[in-house]
C-alpha cells in the first residue's frame, strides 16, 4: 500500500476529496455572495438559508404528495410533478432565484443607500425567518434525500474509489463555478455587470437598466446557493440547519478570498476545502479551526484578503 | 435669438430648470436651448453650475424641477437609462473609465441605442491610439487616452446628443489639439455637441455660441462670430 508522509494512500486521497466536496459548496457558496457583494454592496447573511431552500426545493420536487400529505392530509398534485433529481438541478435554482428576486423587490432595495451593516442585519433577520419557518414545517432532523440511480456506487480512479456522486458534484460545481467566472470577465453582460458594481450612475447614464440588473444578480446568485443546495442534498440530510452549518465557514472563505472577488472565492472556496481535508490527516483536532487561523494570519497580512484590491 | 437659417424647434430645450444636491440648491432656473447640429458651451467660473447642468439633463442629480425637452419631448422626469435611450449621451469630466474593463470593453459598454452610431473602425481611425491598446486596463491609459475613449465611446451608440463636460481639462495642448480636430469632425458628421469649459480660447475654436452661466443661471449668450467684441464682458464674468 502506498503511504505519503507515513500516512496512507486511500486516507490522504479520502480526506483530500472529502475536503475537495466541502471545497466546492465554499466556492459556490462565496461565489454567489461575491457577485451580490460586488454589485448590491449588501453582504447576504440570507444565503445559507437560501442554500438550505434549494435543497429543500429539490426534495419537494422528489415526491410532492409525500409532504402535501404531511401539511394536509388528502392534498395532492399529479405525478407527472414528481420531477426527481436531474429537472430540479434547474427548476429548484429558479425557483428560489424568483424568491430572491422577490426579497430584492421588496425589502432589500430600500437598504442600498446605507451602512452595509443595514443589509447584514436584515438578511441575517431573513435566513432566521426562513430557517424558522422550515424547521415548523418539516422538524429539524432531516429528511433523506436518496442518490439519482445513475450515480449510485463508487467509480475507480486508478488511485483511489470514489463515489460516483462525489465525483458528480466535484465536476458540477466546478463547472458552474466555471460558467459564473466566464459570464462575468468574458462577455458583454458580465462587462456591464463589472461597470455597474464600479460607478451604477454612469452604466444607467450609458441606457443600461441598472435596478433590473442589480434584482437579476441577486437572484442569480441566490439561484447559485440553490443548486449548491441541490448538489449537496444527497450528500447531507435536507435539513433546516444545513444552511447554517456552512455560512460562518463560508463568510471565512470569503473574507481570506477577498470581499466581492469572483476568481478569489472560486480559488479560496476550493482551496481551503482541501487544507481543511489536509488537516483532518495530519492533525485532525485542528480540522474545525483550520480555516479561521488561515483568516486570522491572511487578515493580518493582506487585510483586502488574498484576491482583494486594496479599498 | 432665433436663426434664421434654423427655424426649426431647438433639439434641446431647457426651461425654468432648478437643481438640489440634498439641502443645497444649486440651480436657480436654468434656460437655454441647442440646435441640431449645433456645438454651444458652458462657460462660466467654477461653480457656476455647469457640471449639474449635464447631469441635470442626464437624470444624475438627486432633485430636479423644471422643463427639459428633448427633441421636442419632456425628459425631466425620466431616469438616465431612459433619457439615454431618447439619444443623449454623457461623457463625464472624470472620464469614468472603469478599471475592471479593458480598453475595448469599455469602448463597446455603451448599448447601441440607435443605428447612425459610428463603427468602431471609425472611432479607431480618429483615434488611433486606442487601437493599439485595445487590450489594456482601461485606467492604465494615460489621461489624453482615457478622454478620447470617453469621448469614442459614445460615438457608436447612435445617439445625437453629445454632453461633454470639460474634455480639455488638465490635458497637454497638443491632445487638446486633437479633442478640438475630433469636435470639429463630430460636428461635421451631424452631432449635436453641449460643451462644458473652463477654457474659452479653445472653446472659440469649436463652438456656434457660448452661454455663460453665474450662480446656477445662465446670464448671457454670446455667438461665437461676436466672441472677440464681447472679449471685455467674457474676462469680467469668467474672472480671468
Amino acid at each position: 500500500m502506498i503511504s505519503i508522509f507515513g500516512v496512507p494512500g486511500p486516507l490522504l486521497f479520502g480526506q483530500l476529496s472529502l475536503g475537495l466536496i466541502n471545497g466546492a459548496f465554499y466556492a459556490l457558496l462565496s461565489l454567489g455572495l461575491a457577485v451580490i457583494f460586488g454589485m448590491l454592496n449588501i453582504i447576504n447573511f440570507a444565503h445559507g438559508a437560501l442554500f438550505m431552500l434549494g435543497a429543500f426545493a429539490s426534495w419537494m420536487l422528489l415526491v410532492p404528495n409525500t409532504w402535501l400529505a404531511m401539511i394536509s392530509p388528502g392534498l395532492s398534485v399529479p405525478d407527472w410533478l414528481s420531477l426527481g433529481y436531474w429537472p430540479a438541478l434547474v427548476v429548484a435554482p429558479v425557483l428560489v432565484g424568483a424568491f430572491g428576486l422577490l426579497l430584492e423587490r421588496t425589502v432589500i432595495r430600500r437598504l442600498y443607500k446605507l451602512d452595509h451593516l443595514y443589509g447584514l442585519l436584515l438578511t441575517f433577520g431573513m435566513a432566521l425567518i426562513i430557517e424558522g419557518l422550515a424547521r415548523n414545517a418539516f422538524g429539524s432532523s432531516g429528511m433523506p434525500y436518496r442518490t439519482p440511480d445513475a450515480l449510485q456506487g463508487p467509480v475507480n480512479l486508478g488511485f483511489m474509489f470514489m463515489p460516483k456522486y462525489r465525483l458528480w458534484v466535484l465536476l458540477a460545481a466546478g463547472g458552474m463555478c466555471l460558467l459564473t467566472w466566464f459570464l462575468i470577465e468574458r462577455t458583454q453582460l458580465g462587462a456591464r455587470l463589472r461597470a455597474a458594481t464600479e460607478n451604477p450612475d454612469l452604466v444607467q447614464a450609458f441606457g443600461v437598466n441598472v435596478p433590473r440588473m442589480i434584482s437579476l444578480t441577486y437572484a442569480g446568485g441566490v439561484a447559485l446557493a440553490a443548486f449548491a443546495g441541490v448538489l449537496a442534498a444527497p450528500i447531507y440530510s435536507v435539513n433546516p440547519n444545513m444552511g447554517s452549518n456552512f455560512i460562518i465557514t463560508v463568510f471565512a472563505v470569503v473574507v481570506i478570498g477577498g470581499m466581492g472577488s469572483i476568481l478569489g472565492s472560486i480559488v479560496t472556496g476550493f482551496g481551503l476545502g482541501i487544507v481543511e481535508g489536509l488537516t483532518k490527516v495530519f492533525y485532525p483536532q485542528a480540522s474545525a479551526t483550520v480555516i479561521f487561523v488561515v483568516m486570522v494570519i491572511v487578515l493580518l497580512a493582506r487585510p483586502a484578503g488574498l484576491f482583494g484590491k486594496a479599498a | 435669438m432665433l436663426n434664421a437659417a434654423n427655424p426649426a424647434d431647438p433639439m434641446l430645450r431647457i426651461a425654468g430648470l432648478n437643481s438640489w444636491y440634498g439641502e443645497s440648491h444649486i440651480l436657480h432656473g436654468v434656460d437655454f436651448d441647442v440646435r441640431e447640429g449645433e456645438v454651444v458651451t458652458l462657460l462660466g467660473r467654477n461653480g457656476a453650475g455647469k457640471t449639474t447642468t449635464m447631469k441635470s439633463i442626464m437624470g444624475l442629480v438627486p432633485r430636479r424641477e423644471g422643463s427639459i425637452r428633448f427633441k421636442g419631448a419632456e425628459t425631466a422626469s425620466m431616469r438616465p437609462d431612459g433619457i439615454a435611450r431618447a439619444g443623449i449621451a454623457f461623457c463625464p469630466e472624470e472620464r469614468g473609465i472603469f478599471a475592471s474593463l479593458s480598453v475595448t470593453e469599455n469602448l463597446m459598454l455603451p448599448p447601441q441605442i440607435a443605428p447612425g452610431g459610428m463603427s468602431v473602425a471609425e472611432i479607431y481611425t480618429l483615434f488611433p491610439n486606442l487601437k493599439e491598446r485595445s487590450g489594456s486596463q482601461g485606467t492604465k491609459l494615460s489621461g489624453g487616452e482615457q478622454q478620447m475613449l470617453a469621448i469614442g465611446r459614445i460615438l457608436r451608440t447612435g445617439a445625437r446628443l453629445l454632453l461633454l463636460d470639460e474634455p480639455t481639462e488638465g490635458l497637454a495642448p497638443v491632445i487638446v489639439q486633437q479633442i478640438g480636430r475630433t469636435i470639429r469632425e463630430i460636428k461635421a458628421r451631424g452631432f449635436t455637441v453641449l460643451l462644458v469649459e473652463q477654457n474659452f480660447r479653445f472653446a472659440a475654436t469649436v463652438a456656434d455660441r457660448h452661454y455663460v452661466m453665474e450662480h446656477g443661471r445662465v446670464i448671457d449668450m454670446i455667438p461665437n462670430s461676436e466672441l472677440s467684441a464681447n472679449m471685455d464682458k467674457l474676462h469680467e464674468y469668467l474672472g480671468v
